[in-house]
């Protein structure tokens, strides 16, 4: 029997995401429902002197109006903790105002018109204080946040790196920025909370059920087992759900107060302050290289940001430590605190921006050397991880390298830019290389047996458009040897067995390692003897040796080609391809997909995502979708990825690694790349908009 | 300060309208958009709210045959009219040609952008066949063709942050020969 797992099966959520059906946060309902807006601070430091709600209480249909003043006890915030996204997340909890946009009030009523409009009307009074809005500014400030990310350090050093590049015959040291960039996942931030005989049901749109469900419950000071967390569709998350943030603490503590079930959606404009964002970075990279292109030298240093009212450290140069061969290394990882709203995790936090940085370095270099960039990457392929110095557990980078530059035709690219043109449009094409590290997380999964033929999944796991569903249905019907019709998937309730989530690439193969061990235990108490009829196992997973043992990463590379309109400076992708090297592909359908996705995460990252800060009041100026640029279908030409067969028998019971982020890593310094093949122009501030490519342009005319 | 102005409900103006082929009378809080009548009045929930400012199209539905970000429009304006929403694209136990076409070709992934983009895709093949021209058109008085390239620039106000985009095209180009209007 052909095997189920990697099948590329049509999602078994399809159809109620099609017709509607499914159901998120925002479309449950409760009887008797309320619905809480909140107000948000207008200044980024202060304190709260006074709030004048008379007119917002007064308004027809308003049920209450809850401050810093009158807002139940709640847990205290903890400044650190090993687990960030399990703390407590007490909201109106003082008179303390830490970023623009924080929660300041919370107005219910009878009708989300209602409640708006009414909190329209409260007023609050501040007393202002100064902050620190640049990155730059802070940059004296900067301090070691001692660990980056996944125990790693901050700082990584070997050899002596400031010697071998002054005596490196060919040199590259350039400063590369990345902007603020924001999850902006299609479905807003919503909880729905309702109380009852004491217990707590929060629904809500989150990507990790354990950790969330301790979050809420610690904050509002409850017994977990008063608790109950539900996300069963959660539209998109990116990072931007790990947190539990102010719509589901402030719906649980208004649900209890007014003994009815109250609703909150975030507006669109408010999640680009309420909820997190990806840091700004500041990255030097340092690059000394023999002749031949061997690398003699490297250093990547990054500066984040990080904010007062949370410490967070985005690990920017983790990749680099793996990535290529050089007897001399420096990384190191720096954040300052600004008086900007919380960052966190997006989409491969750190490689996705370090990768805009190093592999753009890379390119550079190529150029400096007079060597194809390719050439120059397979010059540099280390045999063993050169910081780590273990053995990668599975390394074809230098496949998907030659595969892709086959497919994309690589060879008809032209050296020299500029000699390439279609009409108006300069064309040029760029590589770079991919890389995401690879992690597995304890999890548990539960498998019961309705009948003979027909077994039910049971995981607080969520499918935040990552095919978690039907993967994992998949593995259940392969070790039980049934149809996938036949297996019905539970995911999202905090009541089932614990798992990591969603985060990180980590939950396909965590998740699915634990089901896989549940539905073997299963299978063998059949054979047994046991009768099949409510026959329940639960299996775990938990990471071994190998993850120290060997270096476990995903690779690849993305090849791009792009048009320079040579009057305007504008950017078009023309073409996109990317090939990958990832383990066992669980589903080959829905891994396609999500490797695209990240690679058009790239296109955004590389042309057009910027949350610009106005400095004057510390706030994001673009708040909203029409401002905030993410691609549109116009921005996304013919972009297509590749899977090489691959299984990791160090990664996991299932051979396979994840891919929800490995297709943003690379994909943008990719397209800056190509954007310097096309016209020259050699952009070193994400994103690459007109205005940074026209001085080369005018140049060239000159 | 400005007052805010209770509105009670002996105010409310009513509003007839057919929603997937049914009758309804409205009587709702004048505030309401069209998005939050289905969603909060009707149990409608398939249509989306991403953004409640027309800038990202999860929540378009068919008025009249023609597409409309339905949280943009208040329900008192949509007096008389013929709404689809995605629940009333299908026959009962049928998909339409275009919610197969996504599901086939992986069309989605976290599914929230979905409903407006087979609306969508559905009011531009009505576009199409009436010569609505677009601005991916170099002559806008010729005969518009359904390509991939028309596709994506008519295809522009529906935001896919998954980025399923390619997919998407896929779907819709696949599904325009089960379609005829
Ligand atoms: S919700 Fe209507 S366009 Fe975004
Ligand atoms: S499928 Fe998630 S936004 Fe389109």
């Amino acid at each position: 029997m052909d095997s189920i797992i990697g099948q590329g099966i049509d999602r078994i959520d399809g159809r109620a995401k099609i017709t509607g059906a499914a159901a998120y946060a925002a479309d449950k309902r409760a009887p008797d429902m309320a619905h809480g807006a909140i107000v948000t601070a207008t200044i980024a430091r202060g304190r709260i002197t006074s709030i004048e709600s008379t007119t917002a209480r007064n308004t027809l249909g308003v049920l209450m109006v809850m401050t810093h003043e009158n807002a139940p006890r709640q847990a205290p915030f903890q400044a650190r903790a090993d687990d960030r996204h399990a703390r407590p997340k007490p909201q109106l909890a003082s008179d303390e105002v830490q970023h623009f946009g924080a929660p300041v009030a919370l107005v219910v009523a009878e009708t989300p018109e209602a409640a708006r409009a009414a909190a329209d009307s409260v007023t609050v009074v501040y007393e202002k204080s100064a902050g620190v809005f640049e990155l730059g500014d802070a940059s004296r400030d900067a301090y070691d946040p001692l660990k980056a990310s996944e125990g790693e350090s901050s700082d990584s050093h070997i050899g002596a790196v400031d010697a071998a590049f002054d005596a490196a015959r060919t040199r590259i040291d350039a400063i590369y920025t990345t902007p603020y960039q924001c999850h902006a996942m299609m479905e807003p931030h919503a909880s729905l909370a309702s109380w009852q005989n004491g217990k707590l049901t929060v629904w809500s749109s989150l990507q990790l059920i354990e950790s969330a469900h301790k979050s809420i419950a610690d904050t509002l000071l409850l017994e977990p087992d008063h608790v109950e967390v539900i996300s069963e569709y959660v539209g998109g998350g990116f990072g931007g759900k790990l947190p539990v943030h102010a719509d589901a603490i402030l719906a649980a503590l208004a649900a209890r107060e007014l003994g009815r079930p109250v609703r909150i959606v975030l507006t669109r404009q408010q999640m680009f302050h309420v909820t997190t964002h990806r840091p700004a970075s500041i990255q030097r990279v340092r690059l000394g290289a023999d002749a031949d292109g061997t690398l003699t030298s490297i250093a990547h240093q990054s500066l984040s940001q990080s904010a007062r009212a949370d410490e967070f450290s985005e690990p920017i140069v983790n990749a680099t430590r793996s990535l290529y061969a050089a007897p001399n290394r420096l990384t190191s990882q720096r954040i300052a605190t600004l008086d900007l709203p919380v960052p966190d995790s997006m989409r491969a936090p750190g490689e996705a921006i370090g990768l805009l940085a190093l592999e753009q370095a890379m390119d550079e270099l190529a150029v400096a050397l007079d060597m194809d960039p390719i050439a120059l990457r397979l010059r540099n392929e280390p045999e063993q991880d050169p910081e780590k110095r273990v053995p990668f557990s599975t390394r074809a980078l230098v496949p998907c390298l030659t595969e892709g530059a086959r497919r994309f035709g690589w060879d008809r690219r032209r050296k020299q830019p500029g000699t390439t043109r279609d009409g108006r449009w300069l064309v040029g094409m760029g590589m770079a290389a991919a890389i995401r590290g690879n992690f597995l997380r304890k999890a548990s999964a539960r498998v019961t047996l309705k009948s003979a033929r027909r077994a039910v999944v049971e995981m607080d796991m969520t499918d935040i458009g990552t095919g978690s569903y039907t993967v994992l249905a998949q593995i259940a019907a392969e070790v039980l040897g049934l149809p996938v019709e036949n297996i019905e998937v539970r995911l999202g309730h905090s009541g089932y067995p614990d798992t990591p989530g969603s985060g990180g690439s980590f939950g396909a193969s965590s998740c699915g390692a634990a089901l896989h061990d549940a539905c073997t235990k299963l299978k063998a108490r059949l054979a047994a003897g046991e009768g099949a009829q409510g026959l329940s196992a639960e299996g775990h997973v938990t990471p071994g040796e190998d993850y120290k043992k060997y270096s476990q990463f995903a690779y690849g590379a993305h090849f791009a080609e792009v048009g320079v309109d040579e009057t305007t400076g504008e950017v078009r992708l023309r073409r996109m391809l990317g090939v990958f090297s990832a383990g066992r592909i669980l589903n080959a359908k829905t891994a396609r997909s999500q490797l695209i996705g990240g690679m058009i995460w790239g296109v955004g990252a590389a042309l057009e995502e910027e949350a610009v800060v106005d400095p004057r009041f510390g706030a994001f100026i673009t708040r909203d979708l029409a401002s905030y640029h993410v691609p549109v279908h116009a921005d996304v030409p013919d972009v297509d990825a590749i899977l090489l067969d691959e299984l990791d028998p160090h990664a996991n019971v299932l051979g396979s690694k994840g891919v929800g982020e490995l297709g943003i890593c690379g994909a943008g310094a990719a397209i800056a790349n190509a954007v310097y093949n096309a016209c020259g122009a050699r952009v070193r501030s994400y994103p690459i908009t007109l205005d940074k490519v026209l001085p080369t342009l005018l140049d060239r005319m000159e | 300060m400005p007052q805010s102005h209770p509105i009670s409900s002996a105010a409310w103006p009513t509003t007839r309208l057919t929603i997937n082929g049914q009758k309804h009378e409205l009587t709702v809080d004048p505030r309401t958009t069209l998005l939050d009548t289905l969603r909060d009045h009707l149990g409608l929930t398939g249509s989306k709210k991403g953004c409640d400012h027309g800038q990202c199209g999860a929540c378009t539905v068919l008025v009249n045959g023609a597409r409309m970000n339905a949280c943009l429009s208040l329900v008192a304006m949509r007096h008389g009219d013929e709404i689809v929403t995605i629940e009333g694209l299908g026959e009962s136990e049928t998909l339409h040609p275009l919610q197969q076409a996504f599901w086939t070709h992986d069309g989605l992934q976290c599914g929230f952008c979905t409903p407006g983009q087979i609306c969508s895709a559905v009011g531009m093949f009505r576009e199409i066949e009436h010569g609505v021209p677009s601005a991916a058109m170099a002559n806008v008085a010729a005969t518009p063709s359904l390509d991939a390239v028309e596709v994506r620039e008519r295809m522009s106000g529906n935001i896919c942050r998954c980025s399923a985009y390619p997919n998407i095209v896929a779907a819709i180009l696949d599904s325009r020969q089960g379609h005829a209007g």
